[in-house]
């Protein structure tokens, strides 16, 4: 076992994890963030995808005791009350969600996405995205909230 | 026939953002993976690596020592109490299917199937546990290829004796929809044209995007069962079918769903083999799949080797169509398996008027994972095949496709049209969603490019696809299932409740996973009880709460689950009637519906329903017999299918040196009827055309020649992500179902079954003029070049 200190969504936790725990594991199993989802077991899906230090992550690429010290952000810890995040609403605007399942790992990526190129094309969404898939939206309203939400200022 | 009502419809049409999407933004889920209870165990399944084999020996003990290992259990510890897994339609009296038992006993038919599970402390210590079970094989030779398999050249089940399933027929000369075909096809040779094809429908997995989850909890005198599911109902009867657990001590809690397309109508060996594991630890249980297991062993579809034979004389009108199919089933039938091909059976001659028709199809076993419902079950196929069709005979009479499918579709003014399939189709307006469609799709000015690009010898190459689609939906009418050898009927149940303080609850039998129904069925019922959209709440997917119901599938869920909906609130109304003639002091006879009150005629005094509500709660003052509630129950069975229809049109670019294919342009226009909610109409447009899409372009199940699943990751297994495809222009035409109160038909599977055909007929469209006919799907640079290169070149 190995102590790690790790702070999610701006609260500290001090854990011992088994050192082949994976991010997502001790996120979704330890620390409860069971917003943050497991899609595939080869880091294609992005389904996990959440936030280290403020970049995006695969949290299934990611050992727990890589993140020790650092700091990371899910999809929980993304609204303000209930004021939701506007990459949050812009989905919500959009309908760019159906069953969700990909939605917080797609929604963290789409924050990095704007944080690197606040005023992306159409195809640079698209390609920004390439590593999360979704089986619903045929993707195009997903491109849509990220293109309203940069329109908006979001990122 | 119903007449479609008109009410008052504020907001039916209207573009509501969805209600479930609050919590699905911020995390705050319920999948079955996310639910931990206390003393809870964890499952981790020892799955053949064999596609065809005798288990000879099973050595658990060193498992059985593991840290945290509480149980291994084998066939040999579960004995008949696993009993045998269910399929659900016998489409030919003499249908033959292999036992199924959860976990394999002594012979292994596909790889991915069971053989041991291991239950441990922990999801880690169960996976280290499974490592340790070592399973002896004897290698038997793998059935794979599906035409050796139908001819019994290798079987998949030595026991069986036969690969054959069933084989079934339907021919219109017999059913008096049409002629002989055999004599169309002959009157054809000697006058006509004769197109002779074979495609084949590539194995696809579903690949929802949440891997399947179980956790079953035996605590209490009930059982409680959550599971990743698209049917609940379903999985709750044939749970105490196959368990004997009495169906009244179980509750199956299908809770957020991620997805399904189909390929979470099943009831699964992993639910049985989960319960079996609560029950001999006494212990709540839980079995969450990786993404492998999930491509693996969770069923597989479409697979079919299709031999179409097209008449028609020289001008093009089509006189016969006889299509002939091979359809692999896998190493088991599932629920539906075998009904699948029978789902298209009634679609090959789709939106057209063709003299005779016969549909013959032969199920086959194979060593492979089973296949049943994919997005369109059946209907894709036929669909691909006959739109495909339409395209080659266009080439062979020397007319523009479009042309070709003008002469032989049912025109506007034909309806209602009975079709050479039997099918009574309601409405339709074939004409005006293509014309919509041409104008957005710039059609002339592409063929003029077309032309332009060909004449020039442009390296890229511009084709054009077209797919008049048109399919059955609303699964299904209870009588027509019943003709059709299924087991269980097609109808679907609702209730309303009526809170005093002025909310709704409504309770639907459908079951959704991503379709909306929260937001959509607060739309109808807001509009036919006059209460505020926010007011109403949907409750799905718990048979405690929604106790009746036949699931979500087929697109069956607005245009038979919601008129379950809108009878509960019709008759809610028609019960509070007494209660508001006693309160407003007027005769029953008197009282009339306003939209939003029970008033007295040619007055504006009236009581809303949750005044009444109230009222009745409180009971203080009410006549004698009336009932203290004004909740109501109600089911729907639909007299026929709904026939959703369409025109899709793409446009591809194809490099004739690479072998690549772009689509520069895809447009729909879809005749899906009344529209409850066009945001989320669109979204199951988008995500149809995409999977439509991924058939054509990307995805296929591969097998080797051991029979291992070579696509069973996301690394190999091709879905298509947004870098992958365009934007779809896609829009309506509307014209209202007539068999149904709100004149709705259906959308879930349209854009899957109308798509794949646009797409490749764009590609052989693109390389037609180099000699090229078909090319196999998935229409990969490497087929396509290939293609291009046996034909002699790209230029």
């Amino acid at each position: 076992m190995a102590r790690i200190n790790v702070t999610v969504d701006g609260v500290g936790y001090s854990d011992d994890v088994e050192p082949r725990t994976l991010l997502v594991q001790y996120l979704r199993d330890t620390v409860g963030k069971t917003g943050t989802v497991v899609g595939c077991d080869t880091s294609n899906c992005g389904a996990c995808t959440v936030h280290l230090d403020g970049r995006s992550v695969k949290s299934c690429s990611v050992l727990a005791v890589q993140a020790d010290g650092h700091e990371v952000t899910t999809i929980e810890g993304l609204a303000d009350g209930d004021t939701l995040h506007p990459m949050q609403q812009a989905y919500h605007d959009n309908h760019a969600l159906q069953c969700g399942y990909c939605t917080p790992g797609m929604i963290m990526q789409s924050i990095d996405l704007l944080n690197d190129n606040p005023s992306p094309s159409e195809q640079e969404v698209r390609d920004g995205l390439e590593g999360n898939l979704c089986r619903c939206t045929g993707y195009q309203n997903i491109v849509k909230a990220v293109l309203a939400a940069a329109q908006g200022g979001a990122s | 026939m119903t007449v479609t009502e008109e009410r008052p419809t504020v907001e039916i049409g209207a573009p509501r953002k969805r209600k479930e999407d609050a919590r699905l933004l911020t995390g705050r889920t319920r999948w079955t993976d996310n639910i931990t209870l206390q003393g809870m165990l964890h499952i981790a399944m020892v799955r053949s690596p064999v596609a065809h084999g005798t288990i000879t020996s099973i050595s658990t003990d060193a498992a059985k020592a593991a840290p945290g290992v509480v149980a291994v259990l084998t066939a040999a510890d579960l004995g008949d109490a696993q009993g045998g897994l269910p399929n659900a339609w016998q489409v030919a009296p003499d249908q033959k299917a292999p036992n199924h038992p959860s976990m394999a006993i002594d012979h292994v038919a596909f790889a991915g199937e069971v053989v041991a599970m291991v239950v441990a402390r922990s999801s880690a210590e169960a996976r280290d546990g499974a490592e340790l079970v070592d399973v002896d094989y004897d290698y038997l030779p793998p059935a794979l290829d599906l035409r050796d398999c139908a001819a019994d050249k290798v079987l998949a089940h030595p026991d069986l004796g036969t690969n054959v399933s069933a084989h079934y027929e339907w021919h219109s000369a017999d059913h008096g929809t049409g002629g002989d075909v055999e004599a169309a096809i002959a009157e054809a040779r000697a006058n006509g044209i004769v197109i002779e094809r074979e495609y084949r429908q590539q194995r696809l997995i579903p690949a929802f995007m949440e891997p399947r989850s179980i956790v079953a909890d035996p605590t209490g005198e009930q059982w409680t069962i959550w599971t990743s599911t698209q049917v609940p109902h379903f999985v709750r009867i044939f749970m105490a079918l196959v368990t004997g657990i009495p169906e009244s001590k179980l509750r199956v809690i299908a809770p957020d769903v991620g997805g399904g397309f189909g390929g979470k109508l099943q009831f699964t060996p992993e639910e049985v083999l989960t319960v079996l594991a609560a029950k001999h630890t006494g212990k709540p249980c839980k079995y969450t799949e990786s993404r492998s297991e999930s491509l693996m062993a969770a069923h597989h579809g479409r697979d079919q080797w299709q031999k179409l034979t097209l008449a028609a004389n020289s001008d093009g009108i089509v006189t016969g169509l006889k299509v002939e199919l091979l359809a692999d089933m896998g190493a088991y039938l599932g629920l539906v398996s075998s009904a699948i091909p029978l789902l298209g059976a009634y679609m090959f001659n789709a939106i057209y008027k063709f003299g005779s028709y016969k549909f013959a199809c032969t199920n086959v076993f194979t060593n492979k994972a089973w296949t049943d419902a994919y997005r369109g079950a059946g209907r894709p196929e036929a669909t691909f095949a006959i739109e495909r069709l339409m395209d080659e005979l266009a080439a062979e009479v020397g007319v523009d496709p479009m042309e070709i499918r003008q002469k032989n579709w049912i025109t506007h003014d034909e309806f209602p049209f009975r079709t050479v399939a039997g099918l009574d189709y309601d409405t339709g307006n074939y004409e005006a969603a293509t014309d919509k469609a041409k104008q957005a799709f710039g059609y002339d000015e592409l063929r003029t490019e077309q032309k332009r690009r060909r004449d020039a010898g442009d390296p890229v190459q511009l084709g054009i696809g077209i797919s008049t689609y048109t399919e059955m939906c609303g699964l299904a009418p209870s009588r027509w299932l019943g003709s059709q050898g299924y087991i269980a009927g097609g109808w679907e149940h609702a209730s309303i409740r009526m809170l005093p303080t002025g909310k709704v609850e409504v309770v639907t039998g459908t079951s959704p996973h991503g379709q909306g129904h929260e937001t959509a069925w607060s739309q109808i019922v807001a509009d036919r009880l006059g209460v505020a959209f926010e007011d109403v709440e949907v409750l799905h997917g718990d048979t405690q709460v929604a106790a009746r119901g036949l699931d979500t599938y087929g697109s069956r869920s607005l245009s038979v689950g919601a008129m379950a909906v809108v009878a509960a609130a019709d008759k809610v109304i028609e019960k509070a009637k007494p209660s508001a003639a006693h309160l407003l002091e007027a005769d029953v006879g008197d009282i009339e519906w306003s939209g939003s009150q029970l008033r007295v005629k040619g007055t504006e005094e009236g009581k809303s329903l949750g005044e009444i509500a109230f009222a009745v709660l409180q009971s203080h003052n009410m006549p004698d017999g009336v009932e203290h509630s004004i909740d109501a129950d109600a089911t729907f069975d639909a007299d026929t299918f709904s026939f959703p229809h369409g025109t899709h049109l793409c446009a591809v670019e194809v490099d004739t040196e690479t072998g690549n294919v772009a689509i520069r342009k895809y447009v729909s226009v879809d005749d899906i009827g009344k529209v409850v909610n066009p945001l989320i109409v669109d979204g199951q447009v988008h995500g149809g055309i995409a999977q439509g899409v991924a058939q054509a372009l990307f995805e296929e199940g591969v097998y080797d020649d051991s029979g291992t699943l070579v696509t069973g990751s996301f690394v190999d297994y091709l879905v298509p992500s947004a870098a992958d495809l365009p934007t779809f222009d896609i829009d309506r035409t509307e014209t209202p179902a007539t068999t149904n109160a709100l004149g709705v038909k259906g959308v879930g599977e349209a854009g899957t079954i109308a798509s794949t055909p646009a797409v490749v007929n764009a590609i052989v469209d693109a390389v037609r003029h180099l000699g090229i006919n078909d090319i196999a799907m998935p229409c990969s640079p490497q087929r396509v070049w290939s293609a291009i290169q046996s034909a002699g070149g790209a230029s």
